[in-house]
């Protein structure tokens, strides 16, 4: 089936997440395809990192519903999404590898298996597998690539990420950007918020503006004096 | 994927880190040690009276200390929220929690084992009753008190002061297994009855409480 024609991997209906009295989703309505890349943009405090966790099924709507590739119970399907974080989501007293290692092994990845895995996983993001290094002795920019790393473990049909390029150097975060168009390339949905859109104008198929809570704009060029 | 597989994982993940860092079991042992000592100042008991407090004094000096390790469970799992990629993984929620509750009975244990001598060389404790029940009243107590604890310290995680509530949590409702310890360490001791009934009473709370931990576990973990 062309990727035009695939039903949407996310479907989006009228999702309100509240935290008390704030609301940091107001009525989300979207539907993202399969295959493609698409950079979430906006102010911080928006509601991008809440849209992410919500798809992530790490936090739950208030009101309305989300559909992630065909479930509307997340948990069903979690095996096929990569999630990054803006914290690293990493133990910072275990080496890198010692690290996927452990979360391999929660997706049902083991031994030479998991072995392999690991040290696909970190060389794809540009970093040493045999360093014998706790990752909290790491530079920010690895730390991120480390959470990368982890977040490809699995081989995820969709990948959320939530600002991969932070703290990483400009040579790196274009690397960085290189690898995730070759993933969506490959096949992969990917949703990434990031305040530097322009590393990722080459790849990217959408840009989605929030604004208060609400997707406010989605275009397929990024606006003139947006970097 | 199996269920054993990642309870292993997580375990040996918890023992590694524990091992590198030595947090909790520092903290435990130098507070048990402490409360060995004071106590030993504070009252200077014959041996007779050494039997009949004994019990009372050394679970008390285990609840406070392991309430030091249970308040650590979950806080490498906050740092860096590292419990968000647990929960968005395929694996399942109560082998993180028996993992989690084996983890902190072995570190419990360690600490019983390594302050059981000097209990007894301080109040020059002698069991006159049958000295190896000891043995499965330290394991039914220390799993009754890390699996409540466990259970708890996950509801006090996202609370602002979990050090404070994790107690308040816990206490009350290990009232019946603390009962069940001290009087069964208290009949060991002195000899002057079975320590069988509190045993029971202790295999019984264990199993109940075990069960509705698991049931309930992943409905906490879940909670925003």
């Amino acid at each position: 089936m062309p990727i035009s024609d695939a039903p949407p991997i996310i479907i989006a209906d009228g999702v309100i997440k509240q935290f008390g009295r704030f609301a940091a989703l107001r009525g989300v309505n979207a539907e993202f395809a399969p295959g493609r890349l698409y950079v979430v943009l906006g102010d911080n405090g928006a509601g991008k990192t809440t849209l992410l966790r919500t798809i992530a099924g790490l936090a739950q709507p208030t009101r309305g519903t989300i559909s992630v590739l065909g479930a509307k119970e997340i948990k069903t399907v979690c095996s096929q999404i990569g999630y990054m974080a803006h914290p690293s989501l990493l133990y910072d007293e275990m080496t890198g590898f010692e690290n996927l290692r452990y979360f391999a092994g929660l997706y049902g990845i083991h031994d030479d298996a998991a072995n392999f895995t690991c040290r696909e996983a970190i060389i794809s993001v540009k970093l040493d597998p045999d360093l014998n290094r706790p990752v909290g002795q790491y530079s920010q920019g690895m730390r991120q690539r480390m959470s990368l790393a982890r977040a490809l473990l699995n081989d995820p049909t969709l990948l959320l990420l939530d600002e991969p390029f932070s703290n990483v150097d400009f040579h790196s975060a274009q690397e960085m950007a290189t690898l995730l168009g070759q993933m969506r390339d490959q096949g992969k949905t990917l949703l990434v918020v990031t305040h530097q859109p322009g590393l990722l104008e080459p790849a990217a198929d959408e840009f989605v503006w929030i604004d208060s809570g609400k997707i406010v704009d989605r275009t397929s060029k990024l606006r003139a004096g947006t970097q | 994927m199996s269920f054993l597989a990642v309870m292993r994982a997580t375990l040996a993940k918890d023992l590694r880190l524990e091992w590198r860092s030595k947090d909790a079991i520092n903290a435990m042992l130098f507070f048990s040690l402490l409360v060995v000592v004071i106590f030993s100042f504070a009252f200077e008991p014959t041996a007779e009276e050494s039997r009949k407090i004994a019990g009372g004094l050394v679970w008390v000096a285990f609840l406070f200390a392991a309430i030091v390790v249970l308040n650590q469970t979950w806080a490498r799992e906050l740092r860096n929220h590292v419990l968000d990629a647990y929960r968005m993984s395929p694996a399942s929620a109560n082998s993180l929690f028996l993992a989690k509750a084996f983890g902190n009975f072995i570190f419990v244990i360690v600490l019983e084992a390594l302050m059981t001598p000097l209990f007894i060389a301080f109040y020059r404790l002698g069991a006159i009753g049958p000295a190896w029940e000891l043995l499965p009243i330290a394991t039914l107590g220390t799993w009754a008190l890390v699996v409540n604890g466990t259970f708890f310290a996950a509801i006090s995680l996202r609370t602002r002061s979990r050090e404070v509530m994790l107690p308040l949590l816990l206490f009350p409702i290990s009232v019946p297994a603390l009962l069940g310890m001290v009087n069964a360490t208290t009949a060991v001791l002195t000899g002057e009855e079975s320590a069988r009934f509190w045993i029971t009473l202790l295999v019984a709370y264990d199993v109940v409480f075990t069960i509705a931990c698991l049931l309930l576990f992943e409905t906490i973990l879940e909670a925003e």
